[in-house]
């Protein structure tokens, strides 16, 4: 599905859904470097069970057009220009997955009025980024995607055994990453990198933290630190979870959204 | 991206990858082998986790023709070898290359093929896919430009050999991806002669590897097997080419591959759809033998490469052997592109033309007690065939010539024999064939 945001072409993954004209609109923001199609599960999932699905590519990612933004804010304030045009009769509930997740707590804070619940997976409230990473994405090189790709992934999602038949969640992860326009994952890394977790306590919304225990780029005390600033809180832990939990525990992340954003009336 | 001046974190090696890819310890019954889920179907355990796998909400298995655990295990694995996204196991190695191409291309499409194929891969190209309004072009494997001036507006795969059959020509895979990409369409090699092992074609620029796991890659000749592994790499969309991936399918409910799944749309409409309609999976017993072999493929691999060049050195040099068909000797004309395509080694199938033509190769045969004379490569046993006079003996010498297949020529699949012992077996068959000449070769 495709619509505009700033004149500029967004596009946006449905699940396949054809919601109702009063469906209840759930938004989900990828990661760095990422594009939408790392929710096609979960999108299926809500799709049929009525919501309103936009899975998005941010600026820049995917098929959407436009630059990258640059900061956490930016893209809040796109995210909420975005919901004017998906939802603008009603508040829409995000899920955001790393980078995604700031951009969901930031437009929590800044738009409270557009935003009615979050999921943030693999989060960290500030989420510094290390030099090296950011030094390698800088020159568009591939060990920045290696980095990434390796420190996403547990012990055991390393090596596979994946839930989804015959898909190597490594292969796919890093495939990903190298679609991403030059300067793209720089630009997302940068955003995050700079992020300022000084506007949480602004965030009223019901908010699910789900946290991977093995996460190496959001590690599960970063979560829980993010737990710990968020008033209205829930948080969710996934054993043996890298922070690509989507792939690793593909499931187990279904689960827990399906819980905490029940069926849409 | 640039060539890197950073430094990425170590991967996982290629010889761990064959023993533990897609597979841990089993959670259940701590089972450290992979188990064999001889199973033809999966318990829901409840009505909306059943609409979700149907839905692709979910991950896991329903039926095994669609998925099995075991049949996973070796998909990852392959996957994870040959440095692509994910993989579907299939019936036999025709089974596979059927999928891959049904999966992208319907009546009034076309291919692009390299010559110099598998005898069963040429049938269905050529007298098969035809029925259903699959047209091919066969070109010479070493030219590039010839791949390029065949592509027609309806071309829609550009598919060759890494190791060419029966001349082992050397498939320029850089080369042709680059026809293939300069053309918006994706290159679909199969690798069964090399193995990821030797070599990776997606690595190399493919897009689509496929395998016969019969040979190689479970490596016994216990059982009948094929794969198909997806790079992720093709841009589905870019094009209007591939309406299987870019328009809604309304066998899945007006599903769009490649907008939802990206990178995985190839390799998931070949398994919701042609593995699902066509049905030709893999038995998950079959998986589990296959997964045995692959645990020593990079040893079996060195040894056949090493077996192989050491037979085909000794032919090289024999007064009956007119000429010795394999890239890893200089004499091949593919050799320096075989050091770059195949640096580990251009495998251990090869061939040979004897002195003597037909008569000489069947005393040959006739005569070899250690190498078996049967239809198959990628043994742990050697193999050996004369096509004149099994495969071919109804063609005419003039038409076998023509297929590049000469009256005295004789393949062998070299196994994992003490090499002397191999020689010996030949110098025995070669002596035998020099007394049925008269010594007049």
């Amino acid at each position: 599905m495709r619509t505009q945001v700033d004149g500029n072409e967004v596009f946006y993954g449905t699940g396949s859904g054809a919601p109702a004209d009063d469906a209840r609109t759930l938004i989900f923001v990828h990661g760095a470097g990422f594009d939408h199609t790392i929710w096609v599960m979960p999108a299926r999932y809500f799709a049929r069970h009525g919501w309103r699905v936009v899975a998005v590519d941010l600026p820049a990612h995917g098929r959407s057009q436009g630059a990258a933004l640059t900061s956490i804010e930016q893209l809040a304030d796109w995210l909420a220009r975005l919901i004017d045009t998906v939802s603008p009769n009603q508040r829409a509930s995000v899920v955001g997955h790393s980078m995604g997740s700031l951009v969901a707590m930031s437009a929590a804070a800044r738009y409270a009025g557009k935003v009615e619940k979050l999921a943030l997976l693999g989060t960290s409230a500030p989420m510094p980024v290390a030099d090296v990473l950011l030094n390698a994405a800088k020159d568009n090189d591939q060990a920045a995607i290696d980095m990434t790709n390796t420190w996403s992934h547990s012990v055991g999602g390393s090596l596979g055994s994946s839930e989804n038949p015959g898909l190597s969640n490594l292969a796919v992860g890093e495939r990903l990453l190298q679609q991403a326009g030059p300067g793209v994952f720089y630009a997302d890394l940068t955003a995050c990198n700079n992020f300022k977790a000084d506007a949480l306590e602004l965030i009223e919304q019901p908010t699910l933290v789900l946290i991977g225990d093995e996460d190496r780029m959001t590690p599960a005390r970063a979560g829980l630190a993010v737990v710990d600033a968020l008033h209205n809180v829930q948080q969710r832990r996934l054993p043996g979870c890298g922070h690509s939990m989507l792939s690793e525990q593909p499931n187990q992340v279904l689960d827990e959204l399906a819980a905490f954003l029940p069926f849409a009336p | 991206m640039s060539d890197s001046k950073h430094r990425s974190p170590p991967s996982t090696g290629f010889d761990t990858l064959a023993l533990h890819a897609g597979q841990s310890p089993d959670p259940t019954t701590g089972a450290r082998a992979t188990p064999i889920y001889q199973s033809a179907a999966f318990v829901f355990p409840d009505s909306d986790v059943a609409a979700g796998l149907f839905n692709i909400e979910r991950a896991g298995h329903v039926y095994s023709r669609l998925s099995n655990p075991t049949n996973a295990v070796l998909e990852e694995r392959m996957a994870a070898l040959d440095h692509g996204i994910g993989a579907v196991v299939t019936a036999s190695g025709q089974a596979a290359m059927h999928l891959a191409v049904t999966t992208l291309l319907s009546a009034g499409d076309h291919i692009v093929s390299s010559r110099s194929l598998y005898g069963g891969t040429h049938n269905l190209l050529e007298y098969t896919l035809s029925r259903f309004g699959i047209s091919t072009t066969f070109v010479d494997p070493r030219d590039p430009t010839a791949f390029a001036a065949a592509i027609q507006e309806n071309t829609k795969l550009l598919f060759g050999e890494v190791l060419g059959n029966p001349g082992l020509e050397v498939l320029d895979i850089p080369r042709i991806a680059a026809v293939a990409h300069d053309h918006g369409l994706p290159l679909l090699v199969d690798a069964t002669f090399a193995t990821p092992y030797l070599c990776r074609p997606i690595e190399l620029g493919a897009d689509l590897v496929m395998h016969s796991a019969t040979k190689f890659l479970s490596g016994h000749g216990v059982v009948i097997g094929g794969v198909v592994v997806d790079g992720g790499t093709f841009d589905w969309l870019a094009n209007d080419k591939f309406p299987t991936l870019s328009q809604p399918y309304a066998g899945f409910h007006d599903l769009v591959f490649a907008e939802e799944f990206g990178p995985q749309a190839f390799i998931t409409r070949a398994r919701k759809e042609g593995i699902r309609d066509f049905g030709a999976c893999m038995a998950p017993m079959t998986a589990f033998q296959i997964l045995q072999g692959l645990e020593t493929l990079p040893l079996r691999m060195q040894r056949h490469v090493s077996n192989a060049l050491e037979v085909a050195r000794y032919l090289e040099a024999h007064p009956l052997v007119e000429q010795v068909s394999h890239p890893g000797l200089s004499s091949h004309p593919d050799y320096e592109l075989a050091q770059q395509i195949l640096p580990l080694g251009a495998g251990a199938v090869f061939s040979f033309e004897l002195r003597g033509g037909r008569e000489a190769g069947r005393t040959l045969i006739e005569s070899l007690s250690l190498f078996s004379h049967l239809a198959n490569v990628g043994d742990a046993k050697s193999l050996v065939i004369h096509p004149a006079s099994t495969t071919h003996h109804r063609v005419e010498e003039q038409a076998l010539r023509a297929a590049g297949i000469g009256p005295g020529l004789v393949r062998l699949s070299v196994g994992l024999e003490d090499p002397k012992d191999l020689l010996s077996d030949l110098k025995t068959a070669l002596r035998a064939v020099e007394k049925k000449l008269g010594g007049k070769s």
